[in-house]
C-alpha cells in the first residue's frame, strides 16, 4: 500500500513527465485494440488493451485514479510489441508513453533488497560490460560441455525451476567458450570494391550467446560487397534498460555508442537483432531533451539499418541461394516491424532461396510472447500468446521457422519443444539461413 | 448504488470473474470512441448466457440500475458511455458464430462476434455479408446491430437493417422474445426487428441474430476521378445515378480533406484539385467493365480532370488510398477530431458541402468533409482541442448549424453514427416534438423503468451541445 503522500508525489511525476498532448491525440477510436495480443488473449479485456492503458495513463495525471496495483498491472502486461502503432490512426506513440510511464513507476518504487541487487547487477553490473557478459556465457558454455548440464538433468534438478525456465534452459543454443569469444578484428575489407561502408552493431547477447549469428551476419556482409568496421567500444543498446525503468541508465548506453559509432564515417550502422535495432533507431526521442546530444543522436539513428535491408539494397537475393526441398515460413519481429518498419525485405530474401517454398504464416506480424523478460516475468499470459501462435505454425506446416530477433528465436525454440516437436521442426536466425543457403549446394 | 446485497447477487448469478467492480475496470469501461464523454459505471458484468442476462435484467429493474451493454466501445455518438451509473454488459462470452446455413442464405451468430470475424467466415464459403461500418476489425455484429451500422458499400448494397432477418431480444421485464425468421416474407404483426435495429440498446438487449446473406459478387473495379470544382464532382454522382448505374462504392472529398491527406500521404494528388470522387463497381466481370467503361465517360463529360481505372488490385489500393488515410491524416493534426454524420439526399450533396464550409468560415472552425456521396452520408470533420473551450463553443455551433441546414434539405442529423447523448439535444430537428413523443412512447411502454441505457436518443434536458466534459 502507498500512503496518499505517495500517490500524490507519483501523480505529480506523472503530470511532469507524461506528454499529455500525446496522450490526447488518442481518440478513442478503438482501432488498436484487434492488433494488441493481450487485448485477444485475455479475452477481450480492456485494461489489457492500448486505449486502455492510455486512458488509465491519463487518468493518473487527471487524478481520476490512483496509481495502484491494478493499474500497474495492466500496464506490466503490454509486450511493448507496439503492433498498436502502425494501426493507429492518430499515430500515437505508445510505445515513448509507455516507457515513460513505466519509468516513472519504477523511480518510486521500493524493490526488495534481493530485486534491488539483481536489478543493480544485470542492469549495472552486466550488461554494459561486454568482458563480463563473455564471462558469463563463457560459464553457460562451461555448463553447457562438461558434462554438468547433464548431469543437472538426469538427477531432475532441472525440474527444480519454474516450468518454462526449465525449458527456456533447454532451448538456449550452444553457445561459445570463453576462448572463441576473443575479441574480433576491428575492421574487415570488401571482398572487392567496397559498395558500402558499414559498421556493425553487435549487441551484447547476440555477440556471447548468439557469437554465430553474429559472426554469419559479417560473412553476409562482406559477400554482398560491403566494407565492414566493428568498432570495440560499442555497448549494449539499452533496450533492456529502458523497457524495465532504468531509463538513464539507456541514456549513458546511447552517448557511449553514439561516441562509438559517430567517428566512423559509415554509410549505415547494421543491427542483426530487430530488438536493438528497434532502441538504436530511438535515440533521438531517448536524448530529445539533451541539447548537447539531440543532433548526434539524430544523425546517429538515420544511419540504422537492418541486415535484411542492406542485403536487398545490394541485391544479395539475386545469388545464387540453395537449400534443401523444404517448407520455410518467418516470424516477424514486432519491433523490426512496428518500429524499424522493415517487413518486406526478410521476406524478399526468403522466397529467393530455391528449392524451398515459403508459406506466409497467419498473423506472422502478431508478437510471440517473448518480448525482453516478459516471457519470464509474465509467464502466464506470455505462454499463451506463443500457444497461439504455434496453432498458426503448424498451419503452414513449416519445418524452419525463420525469424530476425534473439529473444524472438529462443521463444519460437521454445514453442516448438512446448509443443514436442524439436526433432521435426527448428527455428533459425534469418541470417544463420541465408549463410547456410550460400554455401549448400 | 448497487448495494453488497446486490453485487452478492450479481456474483451468484454470473460467477466472481464475470464481475468487477475495481477502479481499473470502471475507468477502462467510462468511455467510447466519442471525444470528451466519459463517465464510470458502477459495475461491469459479462453474462455467459441469455438465461443469465435475463436475470441480471430482472434484478437491475427491481432496483432501478441502469444496464448499458456495450461491444467493443466504437460507437461515435456517446452511445455506449455510462452516463448515468449503473451496470456495463459485456458480450465477450457471447462470441460464437452459430450457424452459415448456404439453403437458407443466413449466419446465426451471438452478438460479441467481431464483424470481421463473421465477414471471412461466410466468404470462405462464397457469401457476403456486404455492411462494412469503417471500424468493422474489431466493431461486434450486437454494437452493429444496435447502432445500425452503416459503411461504403451502402448505396448497392443498404446497412445492417437491410440483413437482419431475425433477433433474440431479452426485454427490460426479463422475458426473451424471438423476432423475424429466415423469411424473405414475414407481416406477422409490427415489425419489432426493425424496431430493435438501431434502438441503441434502449428497448432491449440483443442476445442472437440471424443475419441475410447474398452471393459473393465475381469481379471488382476500381477508378478514381478528379475534379476542379465541386459541382462537376457532385453532376457526376448525380448523372451515374440517373444512368442507372447504382456503384458499390462512391466515395467523395473535399478540397479541405484533399489538402490534408496530400500533407501526410504524399501519394501525388494534384493540389488544386477541388473534389475527388472514389468509385468502385463489383458484380458479374462483363457488366463491371461495361459500368466502368460508362462510369469513366460520365466523369469526363462532367469536366474530370483526370479519370484513373486500375489495371491491377495494386493499382486500386493505391487508389484507395487518399479516402483510407483521410480520418489518419486528419486525425494527426489536432488533439481532438469530431466525426459527423449529416446526411442530405444525394441530390443535395452539393449545395450541403457548400453551406459546411460556409458554416465553417462563420464561426471559424476548421472542417474537412469526405464521406459516401452516393448516398449523401457525408463527414464533416471538425480539427479541434476539446482542452480550448472557447473553440469548442464555435464548434458546437457550427454542428449545430449543420443540422438545421441537413434537415432543411430533406435530410437527416445523423446518417449511420446513431443519437445516443452527442446528438439527443437534436433530435427534435428531425423529428418534431410530435415524432419524439411517438417514440417516447414505445420506449415508455417497453422499458417503464428506464433501465436501458438511459439518457440516450431523448435529451435529459433542452441544452443544446455537441460536447459536455465529463
Amino acid at each position: 500500500m502507498t500512503t496518499s503522500k505517495e500517490q500524490e508525489t507519483i501523480q505529480q511525476q506523472f503530470k511532469e513527465r507524461m506528454d499529455e498532448d500525446e496522450l490526447m491525440n488518442c481518440m478513442r477510436c478503438g482501432f488498436c485494440l484487434p492488433a494488441c495480443p493481450t487485448y485477444v488473449e485475455s479475452g477481450y479485456k480492456e485494461e489489457h488493451s492500448p486505449r486502455g492503458r492510455l486512458a488509465l495513463m491519463k487518468a493518473v495525471i487527471d487524478g481520476d485514479i490512483e496509481l495502484d496495483k491494478d493499474v500497474e498491472n495492466s500496464l506490466d502486461m503490454c509486450l511493448g510489441c507496439r503492433a498498436c502503432e502502425p494501426v493507429c490512426p492518430a499515430g500515437v506513440n505508445y510505445g515513448h508513453l509507455l516507457e515513460e510511464a513505466r519509468d516513472t513507476i519504477h523511480q518510486n518504487k521500493k524493490h526488495s533488497l534481493l530485486v534491488q541487487t539483481t536489478r543493480k547487477s544485470a542492469f549495472y553490473g552486466l550488461f554494459p560490460h561486454q568482458n563480463r557478459m563473455r564471462s558469463l556465457t563463457g560459464f553457460l558454455s562451461f555448463y553447457q560441455r562438461s558434462g554438468l548440464q547433464k548431469a543437472f538433468h538426469k538427477t531432475k534438478l532441472n525440474h527444480l525451476l519454474p516450468e518454462n525456465l526449465s525449458s527456456i534452459e533447454k532451448v538456449l543454443p550452444k553457445v561459445p567458450t570463453r576462448k572463441e569469444m576473443k575479441d574480433r578484428p576491428s575492421y574487415v575489407p570488401a571482398v572487392s570494391t567496397a559498395k558500402k561502408r558499414v559498421a556493425f552493431f553487435h549487441g551484447c547477447l547476440m555477440d556471447t550467446m548468439f557469437r554465430q549469428t553474429n559472426d554469419a551476419t559479417i560473412q553476409l556482409l562482406k559477400l554482398a560487397g560491403c566494407e565492414i568496421v566493428i568498432p570495440q567500444d560499442q555497448a549494449c543498446c539499452g533496450a533492456l534498460h529502458a523497457h524495465s525503468g532504468e531509463k538513464d541508465g539507456a541514456k549513458e548506453l546511447a552517448k557511449r555508442n553514439i561516441i562509438a559509432f559517430e567517428k566512423l564515417k559509415a554509410d549505415y550502422i547494421i543491427t542483426n537483432a530487430g530488438g536493438c535495432g528497434a532502441f538504436l533507431i530511438d535515440y533521438d526521442h531517448l536524448l530529445k531533451d539533451d541539447s548537447e546530444w539531440a543532433d548526434r543522436a539524430k544523425q546517429f539513428t538515420e544511419c540504422i539499418k537492418d541486415i535484411s535491408s542492406i542485403l536487398v539494397e545490394l541485391d544479395f537475393h539475386k545469388r545464387s541461394l540453395h537449400l534443401q526441398e523444404q517448407i520455410i515460413t518467418y516470424q516477424d519481429s514486432c519491433h523490426l516491424l512496428n518500429v524499424m518498419k522493415t517487413s518486406n525485405e526478410p521476406r524478399i530474401l526468403l522466397k529467393a532461396i530455391d528449392n524451398v517454398e515459403y508459406r506466409e504464416m497467419e498473423k506472422a506480424d502478431s508478437c510471440c510472447g517473448s518480448a525482453g523478460i516478459y516471457n519470464i516475468v509474465e509467464t502466464e499470459m506470455s505462454m499463451k500468446i506463443l500457444d497461439s501462435k504455434m496453432v498458426n505454425v503448424k498451419e503452414t506446416q513449416a519445418v524452419t521457422i525463420v525469424t530476425a530477433n534473439p529473444g524472438c528465436l529462443l521463444q519460437m525454440k521454445l514453442g516448438i519443444e512446448r509443443e514436442g516437436l524439436s526433432d521435426s521442426i527448428r527455428a533459425v536466425h534469418i541470417v544463420d539461413l541465408l549463410l547456410e543457403a550460400t554455401n549448400s549446394k | 448504488m448497487i448495494t453488497t446485497e446486490i453485487k452478492e447477487a450479481l456474483i451468484h448469478l454470473v460467477g466472481t470473474e464475470n464481475y468487477d467492480d475495481s477502479k481499473v475496470s470502471k475507468l477502462v469501461y467510462s468511455y467510447d470512441a466519442t471525444p470528451q464523454y466519459q463517465s464510470m459505471p458502477a459495475a461491469v458484468v459479462a453474462p455467459r448466457n441469455k438465461e443469465e442476462v435475463a436475470e441480471i435484467v430482472k434484478l437491475c429493474n427491481t432496483h432501478y440500475i441502469p444496464i448499458i451493454p456495450r461491444g467493443s466501445g466504437t460507437n461515435l455518438c456517446a452511445g455506449t458511455c455510462p452516463t448515468e451509473g449503473g451496470i456495463v454488459l459485456l458480450f465477450k462470452h457471447f462470441n460464437s458464430i452459430l450457424e452459415i446455413d448456404e439453403e437458407n442464405l443466413t449466419v446465426t451468430v451471438e452478438p460479441g462476434v467481431i464483424t470481421l470475424d463473421m465477414i471471412k467466415a461466410v466468404e470462405a464459403k462464397g457469401l457476403f455479408y456486404p455492411p462494412d461500418p469503417s471500424s468493422m476489425k474489431i466493431s461486434t455484429i450486437g454494437g452493429n446491430i444496435n447502432e445500425n451500422s452503416g459503411g461504403l458499400r451502402g448505396l448497392k448494397y443498404g446497412v445492417t437493417r437491410d440483413y437482419v432477418l431475425a433477433l433474440e431480444v431479452v426485454l427490460p421485464s426479463g422475458e426473451i422474445i424471438h423476432t423475424g425468421g429466415k423469411l424473405a416474407k414475414d407481416v406477422a404483426g409490427y415489425d419489432l426487428t426493425r424496431l430493435f435495429v438501431g434502438a441503441e440498446g434502449t428497448l432491449g438487449i440483443v442476445t442472437q441474430a440471424t443475419l441475410k446473406l447474398v452471393p459473393m459478387p465475381a469481379f471488382k473495379m476500381t477508378m478514381l476521378a478528379l475534379y476542379h470544382d465541386l459541382e462537376s464532382a457532385a453532376n457526376s454522382v448525380s448523372k451515374i445515378i440517373a444512368n442507372k448505374i447504382i456503384p458499390t462504392t462512391l466515395e467523395f472529398l473535399d478540397q479541405a480533406t484533399l489538402k490534408v491527406v496530400e500533407e501526410y500521404a504524399q501519394i501525388g494528388l494534384p493540389t488544386d484539385v477541388s473534389a475527388v470522387l472514389l468509385i468502385e463497381q463489383d458484380g458479374p466481370m462483363e457488366v463491371v467493365q461495361e459500368d466502368m467503361k460508362k462510369l469513366a465517360s460520365i466523369c469526363q463529360q462532367e469536366q474530370a480532370v483526370s479519370v484513373n481505372v486500375a489495371e491491377s488490385e495494386e493499382e486500386a489500393d493505391s487508389l484507395r488510398t487518399a479516402r483510407r488515410s483521410a480520418l489518419s491524416a486528419m486525425a494527426r493534426l489536432k488533439p481532438t477530431t469530431i466525426l459527423e454524420d449529416a446526411t442530405v439526399p444525394r441530390s443535395e450533396i452539393a449545395k450541403m458541402v457548400v453551406s459546411i464550409n460556409e458554416i465553417a468560415d462563420k464561426y471559424e472552425v476548421n472542417i474537412c468533409t469526405f464521406g459516401h456521396a452516393g448516398d449523401g452520408n457525408l463527414h464533416p470533420t471538425c480539427l479541434t482541442d476539446a482542452r480550448d473551450e472557447e473553440e469548442i463553443k464555435r464548434v458546437e455551433k457550427a454542428f449545430e448549424d449543420i443540422f438545421i441546414r441537413a434537415v432543411e434539405l430533406g435530410g437527416t442529423i445523423t446518417g449511420e453514427h446513431g443519437v445516443g447523448m452527442m446528438k439527443a439535444p437534436y433530435l427534435h430537428l428531425k423529428l418534431g416534438d410530435a415524432g419524439i413523443n411517438a417514440m417516447q412512447a414505445i420506449k415508455q411502454s417497453l422499458d417503464p423503468n428506464n433501465i436501458m441505457n438511459p439518457a440516450k436518443i431523448f435529451a435529459k434536458d433542452t441544452r443544446k451541445r455537441v460536447v459536455v466534459t465529463k
